[in-house]
């Protein structure tokens, strides 16, 4: 079921600036060619009545309800299939259309139950309100004939019930799945009076392949399909938009509520970056915010052995302003350093690092960004002029040939994959460069034109190899580059890529990818039209993880596919506010915007703002903050958000370092890993529970709506300006909007960012500002933010991780579609009947060389150490690579990844773990699983 | 910090520089970018490696921007009580 504050236009609107002017009803409208005449009524305030058209999907004209009379011609159309024409004059409502409307409704509910009273649809349910809509009084066919009434309710799904005995096969449902999630897993068995919806091979939806997006519980216009949360609270009475706190995606959604309570989460339909759309975890996955494990008062305590203690909110800020004042009288003002995470909103990041710059006088703050796309900010920022994406995500609809790289859409970032694929699904080719073979490679009518399965590691080496062919093999955009780039740079890349060990042939036996599929790949992304380059964290997440953002920079450089719609290079950012995070000046060495903390006056601008004297000197990165712990030059932390004890590579070092400190503050809603070595807990806020803004992949900003009161009674922003506060140097705010103003103030890129315009536009794409006052979808037009593009040189320098005799397989890691990072949310919610636990996948190959059976319980080591998991034989990897998740705790998969980082930005190397993965004894029961409170003691290194 | 994780890092950087044909220019790049990026107690450690020992682990080109940089601030030394 739609929201219930939704207006449903019955067909998609029409692009068209062709307009056509026809009579309805005896009042004239004008509308885009292309448009239907239920739509045209629609836009009149005219309602024709419908069930199996909404303006979600392709017009289906089945119902037969929305038919209408078009003067001069014979018949009844239907409106929802029959586009405007100039001139027509059409009537909606005539005595023999409603004749024939309630004729049909008659059909209908002569297999429908007469429960509406009880029914969980009561209230905001399409087929009551058609049927009082034509004036249905009576059912001449009686109930006793055949009929679904009896039909078994499927349960099987956590968040929704499937109730055929409710259904009136519209078809609505298989459609959302086919058209707006693209995964295809419902079909209509049967024919006739026997039609019905069968999920999959008419099994459970559990047994099929419903990835629970919920497109066709929106989409059902009756309880056929019904979330349970309305089951059983009822129907909502008052909705909020707001943004949804996982993924980068940065999905709109309503938040419909009784009272102080969320009975269901819709995808808003107009909300820029989903339409609408919604995945799992968006959709359904927010039952976390009121979990009993939420922490709801502020604990303190002495030493971390010690047991925790509630406390007052005055004590435990008070504790933790004298705590980070006591270790800088002793070690200096550069022993304190926070870090946030990329699921606070902008302005809970800006004020951390105003705090710990302004009150606290070090520059050692950082955020969780720093772990995943640090090296796209340095990468873009050094290519183009600025560190985000080049594009909206509505661009991909303009694409030819899209290339995805390191990165699995259908997992990581499964609406915007929606969208991507419904591109691929009207032709355009798709090329995968990742060492696994990920669902977008084959799905239901997509196939890749080129896998290109590229070893852990290879990611320079293979995209050097693309631009040498293109630069050999004639495939340059001359004119692009002439007019666009730097001419010096570019001859200078120019004669290194074409040097011979950057050729296909040469890397091919290296990285595991024939020269012939390099080729042909690089010829497409040349010359296929519109090209993309789409990446994640299998790009970033290496050694070289900059190196490779410029590499691809290059690539799109030099075949011009830059700088309109449909091209571009796009990082899907992981987390919600990975890029707004970046954007607010979270990097110890830049200021809000990017702009280098020694530049004089940029820092002037926020001495002035602030009333302090900035240190003009980077601070500590994340890894580097772990290392001074570790040799007792860095004593206090405060940590907002981020559980750096199960997030960050090499949890052994973490752990140590953490225990090395003398003052730990944590802010989080859960007691993570993290707080296990905390000296104060600050209760923070759901994203239910907190006003403020997400900035998603898309550089696109949107609110972030307080729907309920923060259950521990401050918003996290809040309790940032009371540390402040009681660390002498004050912040007076009373709304996130004046935090934002200050950022706009300060920040050129943000200058006409206010929660005024916000609330007015919906959202907005940073830049914004006088030249731009709504924001801007497609960067680099024209000419890049820095000028000219600048080619950069990218030697391919093989990782210090390799594999030998000890360790002789490679390991990467990842996510699915149902959990979330470190599953702190998602652990505590029903997703877990999906992924409860994290595996190994291991090629057939190398299981039955160590003699491996699936589901065996398997040691994974590295130099690193050592963790215990069940294996899943998989063709999925090639042999000699391994994979795995790290959602769960009790896994540990970062106690073996290593503290190797990319060269510009210390980004750690996730991706490339060399192991070894044998068999535990039969029957044993793993128990050397990494405990991070007691298995690990300090000097780890 | 452990001297030899800087020294890694430190050549990390010197890798990527490494290709351009001007010395000059790669020693410039490598310096601009510890400069840009390291803390300065990073900074300071590896130049003192460098004073100390010739800075034998270091690539060329790395060992001499090292010897180019100075830091401005002293923040992690600060004295106790120096807020």
């Amino acid at each position: 079921m739609q929201s219930i504050s939704d207006k449903d236009f019955g067909t998609p609107p029409q692009a068209s600036s062709r307009m056509v002017e026809l009579e309805i009803d005896g009042k004239p409208v004008s509308v885009p060619a292309g448009t239907s005449i239920m739509r045209a009524a629609a836009m009149l305030g005219v309602g024709v009545p419908k069930l199996c058209a909404t303006d979600a999907l392709a017009a289906y004209g089945s119902c037969r309800l929305c038919l209408i009379e078009i003067e001069g011609r014979k018949g009844y159309p239907a409106s929802c299939t029959t586009p405007v024409e100039p001139g027509m004059k059409v009537s909606t409502q005539t005595p023999r259309l409603a004749d024939l409307r309630r004729n049909v409704m008659e059909l209908y509910i002569s297999d429908h139950p007469l429960d509406c009273l009880t029914c969980p649809a009561n209230g905001n349910c399409e087929l009551q309100d058609m049927a009082g809509v034509v004036g249905l009084r009576q059912v001449r066919y009686g109930y006793g004939g055949a009929n679904h009434l009896d039909s078994p309710r499927d349960e099987s799904n956590p968040y929704f019930t499937f109730d055929p005995s409710k259904c009136i096969v519209c078809a609505r449902c298989v459609r959302a799945c086919e058209e707006v999630q693209g995964t295809f897993a419902l079909t209509i068995d049967g024919r006739g009076f026997g039609s019905v919806i069968s999920p999959g091979q008419n099994g459970p939806f559990m047994e099929s392949e419903c990835v629970s997006c919920g497109a066709c519980v929106q989409a059902c216009p009756t309880a056929t399909l019904m979330e349970k949360s309305v089951i059983e609270k009822g129907q909502a009475e008052h909705s909020i938009v707001t943004t949804c706190g996982y993924c980068g995606v940065g999905c709109s959604f309503k938040a419909e509520m009784k009272g102080n309570e969320v009975v269901r989460m819709v995808p808003n339909k107009d909300g820029m970056p989903n339409h609408g759309h919604s995945c799992v975890k968006g959709r359904f996955a927010w039952g976390y915010a009121t979990h009993p494990d939420r922490i709801l008062k502020p604990l303190v305590r002495d030493h971390i052995e010690d047991s925790w203690r509630e406390a007052s909110w005055e004590e435990a800020i008070a504790r933790a302003a004298a705590g980070f004042k006591r270790v800088q009288q002793k070690y200096g003002r550069g022993a304190v350093g926070g870090i946030t995470s990329s699921r606070c909103t902008n302005e809970e990041t800006y004020l951390v690092q105003k705090l710990m710059r302004a009150a606290l006088g070090t520059n050692n703050v950082d955020t969780c960004a720093r772990v995943c796309h640090s090296p796209t900010g340095y990468g873009l920022k050094t290519a183009f002029g600025t560190s985000a994406g080049t594009q909206d995500f509505d661009s991909v609809l303009k694409a030819d040939v899209i290339m995805v790289i390191g990165a699995n859409p259908t997992e990581g970032h499964p609406v915007f994959a929606s969208i991507m694929k419904r591109r691929l699904r009207q032709g355009a080719q798709l090329i995968v460069a990742d060492p696994r073979r990920i669902d977008l490679v084959k799905s239901p009518h997509i196939a890749a034109a080129y896998h290109l399965p590229v070893r852990p590691g290879g990611n320079v080496a293979l995209i050097n190899a693309m631009a040498h062919t293109v630069v050999t093999e004639g495939l340059v955009n001359d004119d692009f580059v002439r007019e666009r780039c730097e001419a010096a740079d570019y001859e200078l890349w120019k004669n290194f890529i074409v040097q011979p060990h950057n050729s296909p042939e040469a890397v091919a036996e290296i990285i595991g990818v024939p020269a012939h599929d390099i080729r042909a790949a690089a010829r497409l992304y040349a010359c296929g039209g519109n090209a993309v380059i789409y990446y994640g964290l299998g790009v970033t997440e290496h050694s070289q993880g900059s190196t490779m953002v410029l590499g691809m920079a290059n690539l799109a450089m030099a075949t011009g596919n830059l700088g309109r719609e449909g091209v571009g290079v796009n990082p899907l950012r992981g987390q919600n506010n990975v890029q707004g995070s970046c954007d607010m000046g979270s990097f110890p060495h830049e200021l809000t915007g990017y702009r280098h903390i020694s530049d004089p006056t940029v820092r002037a601008s926020f001495e002035t703002e602030w009333g302090v004297t900035l240190d003009p000197e980077p601070g500590l990165r994340i890894p580097n903050m772990f290392d001074a712990a570790l040799d007792g030059s860095f004593k206090a932390l405060y940590v907002e958000g981020e559980d750096i004890a199960q997030s960050d590579p090499n949890s052994t070092h973490v752990i140590a370092a953490l225990r090395a400190l003398e003052f730990v503050v944590v802010q989080d809603i859960f007691m993570n890993e993290t707080a296990k070595y905390a000296h104060v807990f600050l209760p923070g806020s759901s994203f239910l529970e907190k006003n403020g803004t997400f900035t998603n992949s898309e550089r696109r900003i949107s609110m972030v709506r307080k729907v309920m009161p923060p259950m521990a009674g401050k918003e996290d922003w809040e309790i940032t300006a009371a540390l402040s506060n009681a660390l002498g140097y004050p912040m007076e705010y009373t709304h996130p909007r004046e935090i934002m103003d200050e950022i706009a103030r300060l920040t050129p890129s943000f200058a006409g960012v206010s929660y005024e315009k916000l609330e007015r536009v919906g959202s907005v794409q940073w830049p914004c500002n006088d030249a731009a006052p709504l924001g801007t979808p497609v960067m680099h037009v024209g000419q890049f933010v820095r000028g000219k593009g600048k080619f950069t040189l990218t030697e391919f320098v093989p990782t210090d991780e390799r594999t030998g005799p000890r360790y002789p397989l490679l390991l990467t890691t990842g996510r699915v579609l149902t959990q979330y990072n470190v599953g702190t949310q998602t652990r505590r919610t029903a997703n877990v009947v999906w992924h409860n636990e994290d595996r190994l996948e291991i090629h057939r190959h190398d299981a039955e060389q160590r003699g491996i059976r699936d589901g065996d319980w398997v040691s994974v080591s590295s130099r690193a150490g050592s963790i215990t998991l069940r294996a899943l034989i998989t063709d999925r990897v090639a042999p000699g690579v391994v994979y795995t998740t790290f959602h769960h705790p009790e896994t540990g998969t970062n106690v073996v990844t290593t503290e190797n980082s990319d060269w510009a930005t210390n980004c750690p190397e996730y991706k490339v773990t060399a192991v070894q993965v044998m068999p535990l004894p039969a029957g044993r029961v793993p128990r050397e699983r990494v405990d991070p409170v007691r298995a690990h003691a300090p000097a780890a290194k | 910090m452990e001297i030899q994780h800087l020294v890694k890092m430190a050549n990390q950087i010197g890798d990527f520089f490494a290709p351009y044909p001007d010395r000059g220019e790669v020693i410039r790049s490598i310096a601009t970018h510890l400069r840009n990026a390291w803390e300065p107690r990073m900074r300071r450690q590896i130049i003192e490696y460098v004073n100390r020992s010739g800075g034998p682990d270091l690539k060329p080109a790395v060992r001499d921007a090292v010897l180019t940089l100075e830091v401005r601030s002293a923040q992690s030394g600060d004295a106790p009580g120096d807020d």
